[in-house]
Order: structure tokens, then sequence, then C-alpha cells
């Protein structure tokens, strides 16, 4: 059978053939719908961890019992799941397990570019890339393999454009695979220098086997072409080259670490230019040269960004693509109409706060028109640096500082963050914006929705609780629709010279697909205070009035609180 | 065969391409689409990238080479429009989406839509957004599209029908085919 897959899907497909039995991941773009079309599997245990880290812990768990394992994440969750990565390195596997993750040049969806191919030559853990759909499916089966046979975790990294492509993948049988025995080994199991020091060495000798049989492995692909120019390279970016460039002779690396130099030396000496052409870091080039190969790259390709087909052709032969009209206005993502975010936001602004922000939907709020936040760093980082300011600058200096989190990012390490500014006296204000799912990944569940991946019911994380047991002083819960009372709870706790935390419970409106009722104005006068809220269901017709659009406005009522003269009302 | 679909996040341009995947694989073409997901839904600029033909390397259309750019929203035609071939066409709504910048006041949205897009390729502008709220529901601008695209680009009908069949959830799928109709028919006049 065939299908059309995106390479996220393809990978949960590749999963179920392998034999997979446990997956355990946190949802982030661009790697999110893997665990999702994983958990369409009746054969295969999947969940959402709460963070990156208890994931790969899971994995490994998972893996030492016995079973083949799967465990997925975005750039940024690698470095939260580095921790026992690093180690799991070390005592290496018992069933097959496989780490995924995916890279997000130009930055679709993410903080930053980092490259996650050095996390496998730093962790000594062999890292496979494929190019489309199909050979992801078959990649995750071949990692389990070489997991298995190396007794090592293997990474299987992807990127955006990857992830998110749809290919045909013809369907393999899924291999029923034996829970292999457990038997207790804390030489190999229990890291603690002793034990860490032998392993360290089964790493590096497994690693020169690896290397010594990689050429068996048939990862990596030769296509001979012209002998002029030959090109290295790996992923998507293949699928580029072989467009951008349909006579160069390619070197399509499937095992990017190990990188195997001597393959690549002996098809070197077949052309007579070398261009290592990949998307982020100097990987590969570095790699080659420090070998003594002679090749080009960075210095065409640049660092930044995605590559593509024209900019292929343009770093090899100066091509000009076609350039796009200029002036045209950006249009960025935004908050939804209805949002429940939105309220906080315009608050936070109007009180004029310094507010550390954090990942999800609400990092739109550092957006004009509502500007409310002053800082974006990584998961968590909202809470930790509301307590830095407050230390560095004193509390007469900070009295204004809010973190503003969301629910799912509060429970992925925010936690931890809060723990410390009780215990370390602080006097910070913490916006816990609890909408009731993980938005900006599409909404998955997460512990405090109280419904698991397979969509099972569950124990359900209470926010209040949970800080009253924390020891918050001042824990206080309301809705975000009521815009008075929102403002007058956050100034109250603003005044309260110890560590709050304040839960607006409100469900993100899409999770709610029942047709809403909609607001109309009449009676405008045009002061255009409506537009501070950046409400994309608002706007001013030709006279300067505000107007409101039926089949945007869900009727939240936020607008009707800022209006003056009461001219929003009731359709 | 390459088209762009370009649109603002809600539209449904995701929807259009699957159903352009399925034409394309009903009628044993090589496909290969590219979404978007994550940030840009949030009422962004999309782009879906629809690949047909034989042995189809790169999943995504490249600015000069595609043959179609199917645009949902007038402003987002413009930003997209230079992806056009020589000869290609360019099928647009004719529904403006502002922005926030020009919700707020930052800038003005273009008004000289039609002047401005004077590259060397065949343009048509669609009403698609009333012919879907006439269909039945305004959400079905991006079927309303394939219709026109359909007819435009002499495409099976018949099986343009079953693609959406297999795409749609079928408590919508009669809305959709009049959506579909209403574009269809309406490209008849183009």
């Amino acid at each position: 059978m065939k299908k059309l897959m995106i390479g996220n899907e393809a990978i949960a497909r590749g999963a179920y053939e392998a034999g997979i039995k446990v997956v355990s991941s946190y949802p982030g773009t661009p790697s999110t719908e893997i665990t999702e079309f994983v958990a369409g599997y009746d054969e295969i245990y999947a969940e959402w961890a709460p963070n990156e880290k208890v994931a790969m812990e899971v994995a490994a768990g998972a893996s030492v019992a016995g079973v083949r394992t799967m465990v997925c994440m975005k750039h940024v969750g690698m470095n939260v799941a580095a921790d026992p990565m690093f180690t799991f390195a070390y005592t290496g596997v018992n069933g097959g397990a496989v780490i995924v993750v995916a890279d997000d040049p130009g930055m679709h969806s993410s903080q930053n570019e980092q490259d996650s191919r050095f996390y496998a030559r730093s962790a000594h853990i062999p890292m496979l890339e494929p190019s489309d759909s199909d050979e992801a499916r078959r990649f995750v089966k071949t990692a389990c393999e070489i997991s298995e046979r190396y007794d090592t975790p293997v990474i299987l990294r992807t990127t955006t454009r990857l992830a998110h492509s749809q290919s045909t993948v013809t369907f393999g049988e899924r291999v029923e695979t034996e829970t292999k025995p457990y038997v207790k080994d804390i030489t190999k199991y229990a890291m603690m220098p002793a034990s860490a020091i032998k392993r360290h060495l089964a790493v590096e000798a497994r690693e020169n086997r690896l290397k010594a049989e990689q050429d068996k492995l048939n990862l990596d692909e030769i296509h001979i072409k012209g002998k002029d120019f030959g090109v290295v390279c790996s992923g998507v970016v293949y699928q580029y080259v072989k467009e951008a460039l349909p006579d160069a002779s390619v070197y399509k690396v499937g095992m990017v670490y190990p990188l195997n130099v001597e393959a690549i030396r002996k098809f070197s000496e077949s052309v007579k230019e070398l261009i290592v052409i990949e998307e982020l870091e100097p990987f590969f080039e570095n790699q080659l040269k420090a070998n003594g190969i002679a090749c080009s790259g960075k210095d065409k390709t640049g660092l930044q960004g995605e590559l593509n087909v024209n900019k292929i052709k343009k770093a090899v032969y100066g091509f000009e693509e076609n350039k796009p009209l200029s002036d045209l206005p950006v249009r960025p993502p935004m908050l939804c109409a209805g949002c429940p975010h939105r309220s906080v936001f315009f608050v936070l602004n109007k009180l004029g706060c310094t507010v550390t922000g954090d990942i999800g939907c609400y990092t739109l709020g550092a957006q004009p028109p509502l500007r409310a936040i002053d800082t974006v760093l990584c998961m968590g980082a909202s809470v930790s640096m509301a307590h830095g300011f407050e230390k560095a600058l004193g509390r007469e200096n900070t009295k204004n500082q809010v973190a503003v989190i969301g629910d799912s990012t509060f429970i992925h390490s925010g936690i931890t963050g809060l723990i410390n500014a009780v215990y370390n006296k602080s006097n910070i204000t913490l916006v816990i914006l609890d909408n009731r799912t993980t938005g900006m990944t599409g909404h998955q569940d997460n512990p405090a929705t109280g419904k698991t991946l397979k969509g099972e019911r569950t124990y359900e994380l209470d926010f209040v609780t949970l800080a009253k047991a924390l020891n918050v002083p001042s824990v206080v819960q309301v809705g975000a629709y009521d815009l008075k009372l929102l403002e007058e709870t956050i100034k109250g706790e603003l005044n309260k010279d110890c560590v709050s935390v304040i839960v607006v419970k409100q469900p993100c409106v899409l999770l709610d697909k029942s047709k809403k009722p909609f607001l109309r104005i009449d009676g405008c006068v045009g002061c255009k205070r409506c537009m501070k809220l950046g409400c994309p269901a608002m706007s001013l017709d030709d006279t300067g009035r505000a107007v409101i659009d039926k089949t945007v406005c869900v009727a939240c009522g936020v607008c009707k609180d800022m209006c003056k003269v009461g001219a929003i009302k009731e359709a | 065969m390459d088209i762009l679909i370009v649109g603002v996040g809600g539209q449904g341009t995701l929807l259009a391409s699957r159903i352009l995947g399925a034409y394309a694989y009903a009628v044993n073409q090589d496909v290969k689409l590219n979404e978007v997901h994550g940030m840009s839904q949030r009422g962004g600029s999309v782009v879906t990238h629809v690949r047909v033909g034989v042995n189809i390397a790169s999943p995504t259309v490249s600015a000069g080479d595609a043959d179609i750019v199917l645009a949902f929203e007038q402003l987002e035609a413009m930003r997209y429009a230079h992806f056009l071939k020589k000869g290609g066409s360019l099928v647009v709504n004719t529904q403006k989406i502002m922005p926030m910048g020009v919700i707020t006041g930052q800038c003005q949205y273009p008004t000289n839509t039609e002047e401005r897009l004077n590259g060397e390729y065949n343009k048509y502008f669609i009403d698609a957004e009333s012919l879907a709220e006439q269909a039945g529901n305004v959400k079905a601008v991006n079927v309303v599209m394939i219709g026109a695209l359909t007819r435009i680009l002499k495409l099976d009908e018949k099986v343009m029908k079953s693609a959406i069949e297999n795409t749609v959830p079928a408590k919508f799928l009669e809305l959709n085919i009049q959506a579909f109709e209403s574009g269809y028919n309406y490209g008849v006049q183009l």
C-alpha cells in the first residue's frame, strides 16, 4: 500500500513497522505530529510527557526494560533532554532506542536555529538523516537495528521541510519484536564513576566498530554524473541539490554521525571540485577540512536560514531569482479573536509592567499593539528571569515585575523556577495563563487538562493546589474576560511583598468548535480605544469608526468592557 | 505542475493542498506537498507548496517556477506573485483581510493591486468570499478556489469531486461540493 504522508506521519509509520512499543515525547514544532500519529496505533503505548527530559528518561527506562522505544522532540527540546541523553549514550540499550530531533532552519516556529548534529558528535550517538517521507519511515527501523547491534541510542534528525512535506510512502509489515529479558547489571546501567569509566571505553569501542563497518550499512548514497563538480549533502537539501545542480555528482549522507570521511575522500578524488551544501553549521565541511579533504561550503551558502533550489543555484553559479514586490505590509501571526491571553497583556501594558515572557502562543503578546512582553528566552525562563530581575535591582525597583507563562510551559519547566522564587524569598508576580491546552503546537493535552494523549480521562493537575503546596504566600484564580476584575487582581498582587501566583483560567477559544455569538457596534465615536486590543475581529471603517467582523468575532466581550460610550453590544 | 497556495492562516490553504494532492494521486502523478504548521497558523501569512509531475525532488516550489499561484487573499497574491513563471496564472480571491499593522494604523493596505500585479502571467480575479457565502459557509473559500482552478486548468471535474470527498469530513461534504461547483461554474466566465 502507498500513501502520501508528511515526514512526521511517516516516522510514526516507521515506528509501527519497527515494532516500537513505547513512545514518550513533549510537543514542539516541527516534531509534534509524529507522536500524534503514533497515538493512532493501538500496538504502541504513547504519551505526552511534561518535558523532553522526562520523555528521554521514559524511553531509557523502556529500552533497558527490553522493548524498542522512541522519543521525539524539537531541537531546543534536545537541550532539555541532553542530561539523560549523554549518559544514556554510556549505558547503551537493551531494546532499540530512537531519539527523533527536528531542527528548524529558518526558525519557522522557534527561538533559535541551533544545529542538533553537534549533539550526536558530542554525545557519541549515531545520527541518521532521511531526505523524504519514505526514507524517514525506513530509517526508523534501521535506527532500531543499529541501536541494538551497537548497543547505543540512535538519533534520527529531521528539519521542518522534511517534517511537514508530504511525499509517497510505501508501507512495510510490522516486525513483532520480543521483549528482551532485563538482566540486572550495574556496570552497564548504574552510572557512577567506577562503572562509567568502563562504559566510556565501551562508547569509544562501539563507535570505532561502527566506523569500521559503516560501508556495509549502506546508508549513504553516491550518484556519479559529471566529473567537474561533486556535492556532499544530506536530508531535504539533497532534494534541492538534485534539482538545482542536475549535472553534479552527489554524495548523499544518510548517516550524519559518524561521518564516513574515507568514503567521501574517495568520492572527492573522482571530481575536480567538491562543495558541501548543508543548512546551518559547517558540520560536514569542518570535518572534511580537518581530514585534509579540500572543499568549499559555508563561504558560498552562508550560515543563516533555510536553503532552497534557487539559493543553491545562486551559491554555485550566481543565479538571480525573481524579486518580490516591495513595501507590502507584513502579516505576522497574532492572537486569535477571543484569545484569553489578550486581556492579560492589555492590562500588563496599561500598568507599565516589566514582563518576562515564555514560549507559546502568548509570546505573540510581545507584538504591537499589545507590546506587553520584555523578554523571551526558553521554556520556563519567565519565572526565573523575573526573580533574577528582582535580585539584581531590589524589590523597590521591581514593583511592576511580572512573569507570564502558559499551563503546559509552566509544567514543563516553570515549576522549579517558582520553587526557587519562594525558597529565596522573592516578591515576583507570576501569571499562569491556563488555557487548558498546549496551544501553539496545535492543542495537545497536558497534565493539567485531565486527558492523556490517547484521549483517556486521567488525574488533573490543579495550579492553585500546586502553588499552595509550594508555599506560595498568595494564590488567586480569575477568568480572562472580566477586564476590570483582572486589572484589580493584578494590581493587588503586584502590591504584595511576597511571591504571588495568579492563575488566569480560561479555555483556548479554539477548543470549543461550536458556533459562537458575535458583537455589533452601534454609536461608535471613533476614539480608537478598542483598537489597543489588537483583536483581528475589529477594524476601522473609512470614517474612522470601529467595525466588527461577525465571521471572526466570538463575543468574548473584552472590547465591550473597554468602550467608554457603550457602543459595543450583543448582536 | 508547480502550484503555490497562499493566504492567511485560518483560510484553509492546507486542506486545499491536500485536495490537490489527492487529485494528483488519483490521476497517477507523483506528488510532493509542503505545508505550514505552528506559528504561521495564527492569522499570519501562509504558503503551501504543491508539486505534481514525474520524479519530483524538492518539496517546495522555487520563485519564478510556479505554473499557478492560487491566492486566497489580495495582499498575499501580491506577496507571492513573483513565484510565477512567465505565462503562469495568478488566481486571486478579491477578498481583503487587514493585517494587524493596517488595523492599528501603522501602515496602509495596498490600493493598486491590479496595477502592481503586472508580470508576464495571466490574471483571474474571483469574489470567492461571496460565492462561499452563497454556498452556505464563508469558510469554504478554499474549495471555491479549487473549483475555479479546476475550470482554468481544465482538470477532471469528477476526479476533483472525489478528491474533495476523500479529504473533507463527511458532514461538510455537501457544503463543499456546492462551494466547488460555484467556483467551477464561475470559472466559465473567466
